[in-house]
């Protein structure tokens, strides 16, 4: 008897399994994204790329579905995203949350989820020591000290300055940016003159008082830090407008005041801008050319992707890696955090991974300096710095030093 | 000496074109809410209006910015009327509260279309040549935007004292204004006086909407709402109805907010709310209101 037993079980094990298989599961996750309100193209553009993902993958999953429940995180604070978040878990019952476009968004959906146990994908939000406030998150866009010590090192060494001045939206991002691009310029041997905290994100500001300030200064580059969105373009036109470069100030900063949807309303104000960034449209490998086109194809010829919306993009690559992963089962915090940490993934801004220490992305930076070519601007590699971590966490700086669960 | 010079041309010449743009989009809302006894919160949403109808002049038609400007005032008058005589005039002599949801209900929805018909991204438009760069004046340069912005806001000043202290319909509003049943006594028709100024009064804040495109950093959906607490602040510190003190109240807040920023940028967006706190403490009708 006992000789049967065991085959007859592990055939039923095997019976069971398959049917669990061949079951169609749809995984359902949150989406938390500023949906309304001034930051509303971000919100969009950032659905717009995660969309984009599952329309160009359907077949990936096998017989499983995806339902993704969008919420409006509406302002750049805290309060709203968290709740949108308690409301995803608790009601939506949902098994993954992701998008979280503002640095404080991100913060405060991290305890929550440190609770519930629900695995979180970044799609935007850029402080550096995010990823050390929850065990089950990761990042797969972009921290400020990529792009921010990178562009200190590059104005030193390459653009000839010795003295700079940055403006920074005054919120955590942008204090991360800024402290980034002084530690990068000042172990190149330049010195940072002002640090001009130039309101808050939620609301752009008329630039002039704070440009002018920096003008005073007489320094040889300004770094400027603000999130993407509403207030990049009033940054290279406040520059263009006080005659900053004639002045001999040379503009520099992320890839946030060069984005792409942004760019071409800037006109000749941008022209000749340095930038520092993990993205731009005008990459030419196969991967982002294909990925504008399927853009183009879906959106309008008249629409552009950025980064915010390459986040997206690879933001649900990284969703739907972890959802094969559980292979028709529930998704947990664990598993997923499994097949993300080290996972690895050939988006359009060139190859990209998941530290599996840190959770954080590890990916190329671009120097890119725009240039006006036949009555339109677009952004040409300088130079390409190849797998680049988080700088902030190398140090140990502060918060990126230490777990904050 | 020439640092000094700089200094104080520098915030002078920009406040001044900050103040210009703050009276121009403020001056409307203070006529409707001091002649006409009405809150209307929905003044950013006619500002709205007329920068994206500028913005689609100039970007689909290739219109001149001028004529834009021009155009966007009339088509925004003439909207303005079309709801004053459908919505608003209902709520004239009802509570405050009553006006209050009704135009601030109406700010939700102009959001909302203007996101749907032109998208969430702040739209911009490239200025004509004579309006970029800037003019060097030997010892400070400044962007002749800026310079423009002043010297509008002068005209438009200067037309709008004459018409309301020196023509016949000028002194119509104000008398109606005063008292509105002798005014009508006298065969004043009121009714249309008020349409007329309200008409002007959102013709105003689309010319506003259209210049400060270029220095708020593009239109945008939101611009309806976030520029509604500085309308009022303006409001509030020149006192209602009163042109002049919206006048001076722009003015003065228009330049110790660059100053701030300038000097102080930490807590500079502050400074015009400290200023407003004060100036309404020791004048709680506002500088030149009436008690």
């Amino acid at each position: 008897m006992k000789k049967y037993l065991i085959p007859a079980i592990s055939a039923a094990g095997i019976l069971a399994l398959s049917g669990v298989q061949a079951d169609a599961r749809e995984y359902k996750i949150g989406f938390i994204g500023p949906m309304s309100g001034g930051a509303a193209q971000l919100g969009q553009q950032m659905e717009r790329g995660a969309k984009l993902y599952m329309k160009l993958h359907k077949g990936e999953l096998g017989s499983h579905t995806v339902k993704m429940i969008v919420r409006d995180s509406k302002r750049p604070g805290g309060p709203i995203a968290k709740a949108a978040a308690q409301e995803l878990i608790t009601r939506e019952n949902v098994e993954l949350i992701t998008g979280l476009i503002f640095s404080p968004n991100a913060m405060s959906v991290a305890p929550l989820i440190n609770k519930s146990k629900t695995p979180v994908v970044i799609m935007n939000a850029g402080t550096a020591f995010i990823p050390n406030m929850s065990p089950h998150m990761v990042r797969v866009s972009f921290t400020m000290w990529q792009a921010g010590y990178i562009m200190g090192q590059h104005a030193a060494n390459k653009m000839g300055c010795k003295t700079a001045v940055s403006g920074y939206s005054n919120y955590p991002p942008g204090k991360d940016s800024i402290a980034a691009f002084r530690k990068g310029f000042v172990a190149s041997g330049g010195k940072v003159i002002d640090e001009i905290p130039m309101g808050g994100p939620a609301k752009v500001p008329d630039m002039t008082p704070f440009f002018q300030r920096a003008k005073s200064k007489n320094a040889d580059c300004m770094y400027v830090f603000v999130p993407a969105g509403n207030h990049a373009a009033a940054v290279a036109k406040t520059y263009q407008a006080l005659a900053m470069r004639k002045a001999g100030t040379k503009l520099v900063g992320p890839g946030d005041i060069t984005q792409d949807t942004q760019l071409q309303g800037m006109g000749s104000a941008a022209d000749g801008v340095v930038t520092a960034h993990h993205y731009n449209m005008f990459l030419k490998s196969a991967e982002n050319q294909a990925f504008v086109k399927a853009w183009q194809a879906e959106y309008g010829a008249n629409s552009v992707p950025d980064f915010v919306g390459v986040g997206g993009y690879d933001g649900m690559a990284a969703v739907y890696a972890a959802i094969k992963g559980a292979n028709g089962g529930k998704l947990t915090a664990a598993g997923a955090m499994k097949v993300l940490r080290g996972w690895k993934y050939n988006s359009p801004r060139g190859p990209i991974s998941i530290d599996a220490e840190t959770g954080d992305i590890v990916q190329n930076v671009y120097i890119s300096v725009v240039r006006q070519k036949g009555g339109k601007l677009v952004q040409e590699i300088q130079q390409k710095f190849e797998a680049v971590k988080d700088k902030c966490k190398e140090l140990k700086l502060g918060k990126c030093g230490k777990k904050l669960y | 000496m020439s640092s000094f010079l700089i200094e104080i041309t520098t915030v002078l010449v920009f406040g001044l074109a900050f103040s210009m743009l703050l009276f121009i989009l403020s001056v409307g809302l203070s006529i409707t809410m001091g002649l006409m006894g009405f809150a209307n919160l929905a003044h950013g949403s006619f500002a709205m209006a007329g920068g994206y109808v500028t913005v689609s002049m100039v970007s689909k038609t290739g219109a001149p910015f001028a004529v834009a400007l021009l155009v966007s005032f009339v088509i925004v008058a003439l909207l303005s009327i079309l709801f004053e005589r459908v919505l608003y005039r209902h709520l004239y002599r009802r509570p405050e509260l009553d006006q209050v949801l009704l135009t601030i209900g109406i700010v939700f929805a102009s959001i909302a279309t203007v996101t749907f018909i032109w998208g969430p991204d702040p739209q911009l438009i490239l200025m004509p040549e004579y309006l970029s760069g800037s003019v060097d004046l030997g010892f400070n340069n400044f962007p002749r935007y800026h310079i423009f912005m002043i010297v509008a806001g002068a005209i438009i000043v200067a037309a709008l004292f004459y018409g309301l202290e020196r023509t016949n319909i000028g002194a119509q509003i104000r008398a109606a204004v005063d008292n509105r049943r002798m005014a009508e006594s006298c065969g004043i028709n009121t009714g249309r006086i008020f349409t007329w100024t309200f008409a002007l009064g959102s013709g105003m804040a689309a010319l506003g909407g259209g210049l400060g495109i270029q220095l708020l950093g593009g239109i945008k959906p939101v611009f309806a709402l976030e520029y509604l607490v500085i309308f009022l602040i303006v409001i509030a510190v020149g006192g209602m109805g009163n042109i002049r003190g919206t006048f001076f109240a722009a003015l003065i807040l228009g330049i110790i907010d660059f100053a701030g920023k300038f000097y102080f940028p930490e807590g500079g967006a502050f400074i015009i709310f400290a200023v407003t706190i004060i100036v309404l403490l020791i004048r709680p009708h506002g500088l030149f209101g009436k008690a």
